[in-house]
């Protein structure tokens, strides 16, 4: 093929369809270049300047997160986070979505999804600890929605089991709007000594740059553009845009540049994987870092096909690469160290101090821009934001209808979204490295680090419902209820990474959304004192023209100081004594049981006292680190009736309960509630601490029922019946066929 | 007494085995790598979990060609204990030190549980610290754990005595729910659950500890004799 000339591009306007505006064409020809830039530079800024690289549409309002804590060690802009945990250690963590490929291929777009986020924690020099994610889909009578709940799911544990990474918790919800656009999030934790950490930076004259890893194909091209582009039924060619992992190449490479950094720190001075926007992406961003110049020499990139052209080199994202810039001496320890390995490592290219990105093929110059040009002066939009008209403002509440105590209760336990997600998680590997004390199915994972007394408590979170009923007290109902989760298993919250996924951000109503979700997210994060210190956008998330729900995703780590101190959500002894703690409220706009009885979610969410909420917490920690309760789960999807049920589950123990309250308000969602369980011995130290902060509403019982009394009802049930049903609910509609 | 833990690319329980030997019995382990031509050194073999070679082919297929499989199976002559657990039981089945075959469970998909299973030989240098028919709970994690064998062979394992566990029920569709077996001599085990993950409370279970317990004991017995 040839490639057009500059002239061609410009007249076609061929950059449009690689998602270039013609002022952005304008801005690179006049204002950067000062002149037209040629195809393969077109194709470099065209991915660099696409959302996913850029954040252009995003970064105004990204600016509104705190990114700053005593504990922060590197917030964004690396491709971690990194938050100190004491004792010279620190725990390093991102979230990325992979959306768009999951949708055209599920099986690959979550698998490499887990691999990219896996290369960039031990890309910063950290061994990977656990991995989590955040999975959104249709409903499940739909067999479409079937086949890729199973396939995503299946991809998330292929990549994670065989890599050796425990995949140790996470969320899944459904909803008719992720039909055709599944959300697919995925969170990867690594722990790392401080003196340990690396930076992505090619810096220092004549120092070298190598390529490790897997061959370059021409898979996944234009992957990051793709990314930012809605989804209609007519484009069907985006299959090839999707990329295929090897896991048991990364697994090479992770341990390879694990112990590369340990053992040799002295032979590099950056490292950074390949990701979105392969080559051009890793080694532009690496040089800007350092204000560097680079030459580029394509003949050495190791190839898998014949007859690549630049633009398909630079613009791969063949899986399982990284990039590294040496010091020049070392050159030949570095390709017998990856050779013994079982790796290619390639010199392509080196640092120069120009400033300038110069690109080589057979002799031939086929770029030459300023790096600054492509990474830094990508445009920045502040986009119109209209508030939508679904956005309730009238106080009113949904008024749930119970004519069967019992038979809600029991309809709500099987709604999917509340239904153990076991046949999902029971295919993940959550075990490996004997670490995992808290497995998947409880409020949060936990992990303890070998060696010391210290766990690291991590969780996913986003309750789109809510987003879209109210963005602003949505978002903050998103950080509320991940820090809740790691309340409850006994860690402080120390930070977060998010993935923030919407619909098309030039539409006024959904850049509405993102902004103000983004704002109750920051003010949450703020007041609690939990710092933003990695994420990830993922915009255009539409199908045929209809947004998904608003959906951030928060992944939040907590730190537990003595993992004597983890507790989990299930009961623990018949005769303890059962107290709910924090009030609850005549709530249910964007609740499970307003879904589950008008079809849909809205009305508008009550104002939050995030001061109290944060009271409320280290009051939680408090009896947890003095050990006067044996359980404590947080309320959340389907409020008292499912806590209570799901409290019942882990040991098969039962209880009776009276609550002071009307039976509607069982199902009610106001949020950072916890229900715990007290020993008898413990009653009088446990009132005098929490005060009227919460309330006795019964005793844990080994009948195997659960009773519970409202005012004017009463329901007992079985709690066989409320298990199998809880238990078995997904996997009976995943086996229709 | 000295363990080597062998290192195949892909292999991803190594270092979980290590810390069973250093921390679980306090006994001297070392990480061998799958290139090594010896392993004079060792008391006892253990072949981890993992994906070895990305289990590409098929499980256990193309370890079972890596140049330390000949040593293995000298040690296996000199009657030395060896155990392969999960994709270290595939390997040995592979590379027939151990009769029958790993397939896909039968609900075709990856399980991650912790199961129950029984004892069913405690008359055994892997297995003589626990009781006869005692039940453990033990992690399992695995794809490719459905141990298939034709019935002579089937007959000819129960007849020697060689199936060590049986699950307490059947969670991926193995013969007999056999869990795990032992070669003729009693010096090879295989087995899919994963006593290393078992070796504190905390953890769940520390049912896997009396396992490595045993091979240290009868170890000592020997050396002592």
């Amino acid at each position: 093929m040839t490639e057009p000339t500059a002239e061609m591009i410009q007249e076609t306007k061929l950059y449009k369809s690689w998602g270039l505006s013609d002022q952005e064409f304008q801005t690179i020809s006049n204002d950067i270049l000062g002149r037209l830039p040629n195809y393969t530079e077109t194709g470099l800024f065209s991915v660099m300047w696409g959302e996913h690289c850029s954040y252009k549409n995003s970064k105004n309002v990204l600016r509104k997160f705190s990114n700053k804590s005593e504990r922060v060690l590197a917030g964004p802009g690396e491709d971690a986070g990194i938050i100190d945990i004491g004792d010279n250690q620190a725990i390093v963590f991102k979230a990325e979505s992979h959306n768009h490929p999951s949708a055209v291929e599920p099986y690959q777009g979550a698998a490499t999804g887990v691999g990219g986020i896996i290369r960039d924690i031990f890309s910063m020099g950290a061994t990977p600890i656990a991995l989590l994610n955040s999975l959104k889909f249709g409903e499940l009578d739909d067999s479409h929605t079937r086949y890729l709940a199973e396939e995503i799911v299946s991809g998330i544990g292929g990549y994670g089991n065989c890599i050796g990474i425990p995949t140790v918790g996470g969320e899944i919800a459904f909803q008719s709007r992720y039909k055709k656009n599944p959300i697919v999030n995925v969170m990867c934790v690594g722990l790392i000594d401080h003196d340990d950490v690396k930076y992505g930076k090619a810096t220092g004259k004549d120092n070298l740059i190598v390529y490790v890893g897997a061959k370059t194909g021409r898979d996944g091209i234009h992957g990051a553009t793709f990314a930012s582009d809605e989804f209609t039924d007519s484009k069907s060619t985006q299959r090839s845009a999707v990329q295929v992992g090897d896991p048991f190449m990364e697994k090479l490479l992770m341990d390879a540049c694990i112990e590369l950094v340990h053992e040799h720190s002295d032979w590099i001075m950056g490292i950074q994987d390949m990701g979105a926007a392969g080559l051009v992406s890793s080694t532009a961003e690496m040089a800007s870092k350092a204000s560097s110049g680079l030459i580029l020499e394509l003949d050495n990139v190791p190839q898998r096909e014949t007859e690549m052209t630049p633009y398909e080199i630079m613009l791969s994202e063949s899986q399982e690469r990284m990039v590294l810039c040496i010091k020049p001496e070392y050159e030949q320890n570095i390709t017998d160290f990856f050779t013994d390995k079982m790796l290619d490592a390639v010199v392509v290219g080196k640092v120069t101090t120009d400033g300038q990105y110069k690109i080589y093929q057979r002799g031939k110059m086929v770029c030459n821009i300023p790096i600054s040009g492509l990474v830094d002066e990508s445009p920045e939009y502040k986009r119109i934001s209209v508030k939508p008209d679904r956005i309730a403002d009238s106080k009113e509440q949904f008024r749930p209808e119970i004519k069967s105590l019992e038979d809600v209760w029991l309809k709500i336990l099987r709604q999917p979204t509340i239904a153990s997600k076991e046949y999902f998680y029971k295919t993940y590997d959550s075990q490996i490295k004997a670490n995992t004390v808290v497995q998947p199915g409880s409020d949060a994972a936990v992990v303890r680090i070998r060696d010391t007394k210290k766990a690291i408590a991590m969780t996913n979170d986003g309750n789109s419902r809510m987003v879209y009923v109210d963005p602003f007290i949505g978002g903050q109902m998103a950080v509320i209820e991940a820090a809740s989760n790691l309340v409850a298993a006994g860690a402080i919250p120390i930070g977060i990474t998010d993935c923030l996924n919407y619909g098309n951000p030039e539409k006024p109503e959904i850049f509405w959304e993102f902004e103000k979700s983004v704002s109750g997210m920051a003010m949450a994060g703020k007041k609690l004192n939990i710092p933003v210190v990695s994420g990830n956008v993922s915009l255009y998330n539409e199908f045929n023209e209809t947004a998904i729900y608003p959906s951030p995703m928060i992944g939040m780590t907590g730190l537990v100081e003595d993992i004597d101190n983890v507790i989990t959500q299930g009961f623990k002894n018949s005769g303890d004594l059962i107290y709910l703690i924090g009030e609850t409220r005549n709530e249910f706009n964007g609740s499970e049981i307003q879904q589950l009885q008008l079809n849909d979610v809205k009305g508008s969410l009550s104002k939050i006292n995030v001061d109290q909420i944060k009271d409320r917490f280290e009051l939680i920690l408090d009896i947890i680190n003095n050990k006067l309760i044996n359980s404590c789960h947080d309320l959340s999807e389907g409020g008292l009736a499912v806590a209570l049920s799901e409290a019942t589950f882990e040991n098969k123990l039962g209880f009776k309960c009276e609550v002071n309250m009307p039976k509607e308000y069982l199902f009610s969602e106001t949020p950072a509630r916890f229900v715990v369980s007290v020993s008898k011995d413990n009653q009088r130290k446990f009132e005098d601490i929490i005060g009227n902060n919460g309330a006795k509403i019964g005793v844990v019982t080994d009948d195997n029922r659960m009773n519970i009394k409202t005012i004017g009802a009463e329901a007992t049930i079985e709690l066989s019946v409320a298990m199998s049903i809880w238990k078995e609910a997904i996997s009976c509609l995943m086996k229709k066929n | 007494m000295k363990f080597a833990v062998i290192v195949f690319p892909g292999s991803n329980c190594d270092k979980d085995l290590y810390f069973a030997i250093k921390d679980g019995i306090h006994a001297d382990v070392e990480m061998i790598d799958y290139r090594s031509k010896s392993l004079d050194a060792f008391d006892a073999v253990l072949i981890p979990g993992g994906f070895s070679y990305g289990d590409y082919l098929r499980s256990g297929a193309i370890a079972a060609h890596a140049p330390i499989i000949e040593t293995i199976k000298r040690m296996s002559a000199l009657g030395k204990p060896i155990m392969g657990i999960c994709n270290g039981f595939q390997i040995l089945t592979e590379i027939g030190l151990l009769p029958g075959a790993l397939i896909r469970n039968r609900q075709n998909r990856f399980i991650c549980e912790t199961v129950d299973l029984k004892v069913k030989n405690n008359q055994t240098i892997f297995t003589n610290e626990y009781e006869f028919d005692q039940t453990l709970s033990l992690p399992v994690a695995h794809g490719e754990g459905n141990y298939y064998c034709d019935i002579s062979t089937l007959k000819q394992i129960n007849d020697n005595n060689q199936i060590i566990f049986r699950y307490a029920s059947d969670i991926n569709g193995s013969i007999d729910n056999i869990a795990g077996i032992i070669n003729k001599a009693g010096n090879v085990l295989g087995m899919m659950p994963h006593p290393e993950r078992a070796l504190e409370e905390m953890l769940g279970s520390d049912d896997g500890l009396k396992l490595f317990q045993s091979i240290l004991k009868s170890h000592m017995n020997r050396v002592n004799l």
